[in-house]
């Protein structure tokens, strides 16, 4: 054989190609394209799915999402701050608490709290409530990381800055250090907006009223009814139609960031 | 408190003595004493590592002197009940890399700390605010944001953001050194007709022509210790210790840089990236 470096590679692509184009044109063939549109797309099934996959069930999501979001931001500000605190203990406590929830499966915080709680205090939760510190629990110890990561980054002058006008260390940190870490953190903030809105999906465990179904939950529901993946189907698409415009967004932040440097 | 009496009357607006410094092992301040005059304009020059900015942050506390005592404007700083926040207040600081909070404008760089620490409204912090901007000649530029203004630009908001306190001191440590030449002497205009004003100023700096023409006294300090001190023409002019001399013609060799005049509003250009 005396084939080129070039012509062998062109060979390799070349067999890679015909490869991919052969189990196209065998899928083509074999597979009963009928039954499959029926099963993951059927028009007249989406149809009826609207507008209660969206008026409920993305609503639903979105708010989920957001409480999990808001709560865990606050509670993961407070323990970023008592991470970096001078006072060990409460270091100690911030750091077990992250690598607690970091380490342990959302689905079992949303067990914990969604049927443990009620049964071990013998209170009813309110579902919304359930789902607010279930999903802020668990992002908070993210976002925690992410926190203090961003505090760190603030330039020591900033401080000193502060500090040199006579505002206090916690006053320095509220009007200077703080406002300026979010800024740097905004894009992963934004990522983990959206591992939440996914996670979001766990609230299928709770056993929701038809009026609390989110997105998951309520693909699933329809799953039964129509004995189609197509409600699975549409909740994957509405599930990109909040994650896509997110991730975009990380993305374009963080080109702000990269040049504002 | 007993040791914030704000009004007391002092003589000496900075008193150190026997003050020492340690990084760990690293010994930067071996027993400093000297002290600053109401009204006194005081330059501090000497090489790289004597420990001039250390000097100046044992003022106000920015570093934890590891023994002696310093007192500032009648109070004493280095007291361990001391309300370090109140003495700061009444020391401007202007750093080398300018320090502007950048998230900020100008004009907010001015009130924030008005607002927060002497709880001024904000038509009162505002009111100081544009006077000081425009006692640096820079009253156009208070809406704009500190990645927006020229390196001489940012010094003169972060100098009228100190003013804006109404401190009775002013601690400068190399405020041009980070500025490229042609903007330099804006901000040392800025910083003379603060002196000429009367205000108490301590200045680190290698600008030799403003020790020289400003400075009521210079301070050459080397290996963490004051060399000599005295009038900038027997420091600068006559110096008496050989180390002294050394120093001075490294640092007099390039054509030392003119001290500028009152500048005007407009901007000098350069935009500069933090
Ligand atoms: N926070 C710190 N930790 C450890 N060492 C320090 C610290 N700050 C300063 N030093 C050391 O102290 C010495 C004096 O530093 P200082 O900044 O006071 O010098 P300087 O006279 O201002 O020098 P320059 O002209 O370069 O600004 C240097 O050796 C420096 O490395
Ligand atoms: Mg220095």
């Amino acid at each position: 054989m005396s084939l080129s470096k070039r012509q062998r590679t062109r060979v390799i692509r070349g067999s890679q190609y015909a490869l991919l184009a052969a189990i196209v044109a065998v899928v083509a063939l074999v597979a009963d394209w009928g039954q499959l549109r029926r099963a993951f797309f059927d028009v007249g099934i989406a149809r009826e799915l609207f507008p209660g996959i969206l008026a409920t069930a993305l609503v639903n999501t979105v708010l989920y999402t957001l409480l999990g979001f808001g709560f865990g931001l606050v509670l993961g500000l407070i323990l970023a701050l008592m991470r970096l605190s001078s006072v060990p203990p409460y270091r100690w406590i911030a750091v077990t608490y992250i690598e607690f929830f970091r380490g342990v499966p959302a689905l079992l915080v949303f067990i914990a709290l969604g049927f443990g709680v009620p049964l071990a205090f013998e209170v009813a939760l309110d579902q919304y409530v359930t789902v607010m510190l279930s999903l802020g629990l668990v992002g908070a110890a993210y976002m925690a990381e992410t926190i203090r990561a961003g505090i760190l980054a603030v330039p020591k002058g900033q401080t000193e800055a502060a500090r040199s006008l006579g505002m206090s260390h916690g006053r320095a940190m509220v009007s200077i250090v703080i406002p300026q870490a979010f800024r740097i953190v905004l894009p992963p903030l934004t990522n983990e907006l959206i591992l939440l809105t996914k996670d979001s999906s766990l609230v299928y465990l709770l056993g929701l009223s038809l009026g609390q179904y989110e997105l998951a939950n309520f693909g699933r529901d329809a799953l039964n009814e129509y004995k189609s993946l197509t409600p699975i189907l549409v909740a994957g698409l509405l599930y990109l139609v909040i994650t896509l415009p997110l991730g975009h967004l990380v993305r374009r932040l963080e080109a702000r960031t990269a040049k504002a440097r | 408190m007993a040791t914030d009496k704000v009004s007391a009357p002092y003589s000496r607006a900075i008193e150190v003595s026997g003050l020492h410094k340690s990084f760990g092992a690293l010994e930067v301040l071996k027993g400093i004493d000297f002290s600053v005059g109401r009204g006194e304009v005081v330059c501090v020059i000497g090489p790289s590592g004597s420990g001039k900015s250390t000097l100046l942050r044992c003022v106000n506390l920015l570093e934890e002197p590891t023994a002696g005592k310093v007192t500032v404007a009648g109070t004493e700083v280095t007291h361990p009940d001391v309300d370090i926040d109140r003495v700061r207040r009444r020391i401007g600081m202007v750093f080398q890399s300018f320090n502007l909070f950048p998230h900020l404008t100008a004009l907010e760089n001015l009130t924030i700390a008005q607002r927060r620490v002497l709880r001024r409204d904000k038509t009162g912090a505002d009111k100081v605010a544009r006077a000081n901007l425009a006692r640096v000649g820079l009253s156009d530029k208070e809406d704009s944001y500190p990645a927006q203004l020229s390196g001489g630009q940012q010094q003169r908001v972060a100098i009228a953001r100190a003013l804006s306190m109404e401190p009775e001191l002013m601690l400068f440590d190399e405020p041009t050194s980070a500025l490229d030449p042609e903007l330099v002497g804006d901000v040392l205009a800025v910083m003379r007709s603060l002196a000429d004003e009367g205000m108490t100023m301590l200045v680190v700096t290698h600008e030799m022509s403003f020790a020289r023409e400003v400075a009521d006294r210079v301070v050459f300090m080397d290996g963490g210790v004051i060399v000599e001190e005295g009038s900038p023409e027997r420091v600068v002019g006559d110096p008496q210790h050989e180390r002294t001399r050394t120093f001075l013609a490294r640092v007099l060799d390039p054509a030392a840089a003119e001290v500028g005049e009152v500048p005007d509003t407009g901007p000098s250009g350069k935009r500069v990236d933090r």
